[in-house]
């Protein structure tokens, strides 16, 4: 497939600290490629590397075939970004903000049925600061989209919307991607990541650790599942202990939770028969890209502290 | 239309949406004649000014006004504000360069002290039969050259001043005294000369001297324009080697 994005050994620091250590990865044509890591660890340093709107220490970058610093106007033609907290004027209009950035492009969208598309219709006389969150950030959307660009960097996108709008982004983003978009998603949600990248780089520090699938990235933990379960009378823990298939056992409260590989589910539900224990709210969690993730730079994506 | 004149006609738009910009960049100034004319005294020929009216003083002194305001207070504020909230930013990553968009404020800004100096010429000639500028032409450029330096300066202000409040609290107390020898408080003519050759070299003080001259009818000192000059020449230089535009 086509690649349209080429970042190689991306470095970039500001002073003393350095933002960007060592980033690499590929975008192909018309996915939704994801940049996940937690918050510091340079995600929005690297996609303004890639807008053009700063200039890499060092490192190889490639959009459409242009670089991003001495391209930047054939560039600004071909890539729409939406940036972290870049707000409009107050008593700017929906419609007229759309229609002013269209007239920056030679070969504009359509703002109006952009703005339909976008669940945006009937809004077009309301003012900026009058526009909810999720609106702000759905114009936001389109604002990045109104130049007919052949990719879309999106930086942060849910932030600060709530579960509802965040899930009605998702599906937007879905219909933007199925327009033959090609989508830069930065993201810190686990959720959104997983929900939406056909691809993901995972960074940490500055670093890409990983570039896979979200399933891609699950099967490198996989091996490891977690049984979770309250007994109906009081047992001992070598009940399970002994089983080759668990390695841990602990107690969370009333509350056990057994670890292993294999076939472990059938492994603690037979034991706990032979012993005629009922395993209540009996629950198996399977790894999941939070695991995915902590195993991969050995600390949650939430609060960034180790794990 | 290119995208100079949108951005321009959208600056005139959010402008003329927030009601107490508008007062204070448009209407202000006039209201000041008014009232100022509504004093029986100020509207006597006074031989301690030279046998002028107080009222023709505060005509150009009530121009000066809507620069200072204009110029020093809404301008940096405003385009510090475009900065602090990413507009500018945003601007930067589409084809047109955020510096299109301090050029359309500064020709808002321009248009707005126009419209100001139309109305307060009506007020001040229909109410104070003050007369329009006898050095005409002498009068736009010195007017033109003054709303240069005060808008030099707010650039420079807004250039320095990361935040809209800080862009406040530099512009607002740059403005009194800009304002002070501007003959705001006190007109010149009025003042010890050696508040007077002070103000020769500030940009109001030189400009509100110029559009003076040439509403009495002579040509403005060419002091009082180049000194005008000396101000774009030196903020606007700095402003823009010291623009940041994030």
């Amino acid at each position: 497939m086509e690649t349209v994005i080429e970042c190689d050994h991306l470095r970039k620091r500001y002073r003393s600290t350095v933002a960007v250590d060592d980033v690499s990865f590929t975008v192909r044509r018309g996915e939704i490629f994801g940049i996940l890591g937690p918050n510091g660890a340079g995600k929005t340093t690297t996609v303004e590397c890639l807008s053009g709107l700063r200039t890499p220490d060092s490192g190889q970058l490639r959009v459409l075939g242009l670089d991003p610093r001495r391209d930047r106007q054939a560039l600004r033609l071909r890539v729409g970004v939406q940036l972290q907290e870049s707000q409009l004027q107050d008593k700017l209009r929906l419609g007229e903000a759309l229609e002013l950035f269209s007239s920056f492009y030679p070969r504009p969208a359509d703002w109006r049925v952009l703005a339909d598309e976008l669940g945006l219709a009937g809004k077009l006389d309301t003012p900026f600061a009058k526009l909810s969150g999720g609106q702000k950030q759905r114009l936001s959307i389109a604002l990045a989209l109104v130049g007919d660009p052949e990719v879309a960097v999106l930086d942060e996108l849910t932030t600060g919307l709530d579960p509802q709008a965040r899930r009605d982004t998702w599906e937007l983003i879905e219909q933007v991607r199925a327009r033959g978009v090609t989508i830069v998603l930065v993201t810190h949600f686990m959720e959104e990541a997983e929900r939406l990248c056909d691809r993901i780089a995972v960074i940490d520090s500055g670093r890409t650790v990983a570039i896979d699938t979200p399933a891609g990235l699950v099967a490198r933990v996989e091996a490891e599942q977690r049984v979770r379960f309250r007994p109906s009378v009081p047992m001992r823990d070598e009940l399970l202990t002994e089983l080759p298939e668990v390695t841990s056992v602990a107690w969370h409260g009333p509350t056990v939770v057994v670890t292993g590989t294999g076939n472990l589910l059938h492994a603690v539900t037979s034991v706990l028969a032979r012993n005629q224990i009922v395993a209540l709210e009996l629950r198996v969690e399977q790894a999941s890209l939070d695991d995915a993730f902590v195993a991969l730079t050995g600390r949650t994506i939430e609060n960034g502290a180790e794990a | 239309m290119t995208a100079f004149a949108k951005l321009t006609r959208s600056e005139l738009r959010v402008f003329l949406r927030e009601p107490l910009a508008v007062f204070f960049g448009v209407a202000f100034p006039a209201i000041l004649v008014v009232v100022l004319g509504s004093v029986p005294s100020f509207r006597r020929p006074d031989k301690d000014i030279g046998g002028l009216r107080v009222i023709d003083l505060y005509t150009t002194i009530s121009i000066a006004l809507t620069l200072g305001l204009l110029g020093l207070q809404l301008m940096p504020q405003i385009l510090a504000g475009y900065r602090e909230r990413g507009i500018l930013r945003r601007l930067s990553t589409t084809p047109v360069h955020p510096a299109l968009l301090l050029a359309a404020q500064l020709l808002t800004g321009l248009l707005t002290a126009v419209a100001a100096v139309v109305l307060l010429f009506a007020v001040a000639r229909v109410g104070f039969t003050v007369p329009i500028p006898r050095q005409l032409l002498g009068f736009l450029v010195a007017f033109v050259l003054s709303a240069a330096a005060l808008f030099a300066l707010g650039l420079l202000v807004a250039a320095i001043a990361p935040t809209r409040s800080a862009a406040s609290a530099i512009g607002i107390p740059l403005f009194f005294p800009v304002m002070f020898f501007a003959g705001l408080y006190a007109p010149r003519e009025t003042m010890p000369s050696v508040i007077n050759r002070i103000g020769d070299f500030t940009p109001l003080g030189a400009g509100e001297q110029a559009m003076h001259d040439a509403m009495i009818g002579s040509w403005p000192h060419a002091w009082a324009l180049l000194v005008p000059v000396g101000y774009v020449l030196v903020c606007g230089t700095a402003a823009a080697r010291l623009f940041r535009w994030e």
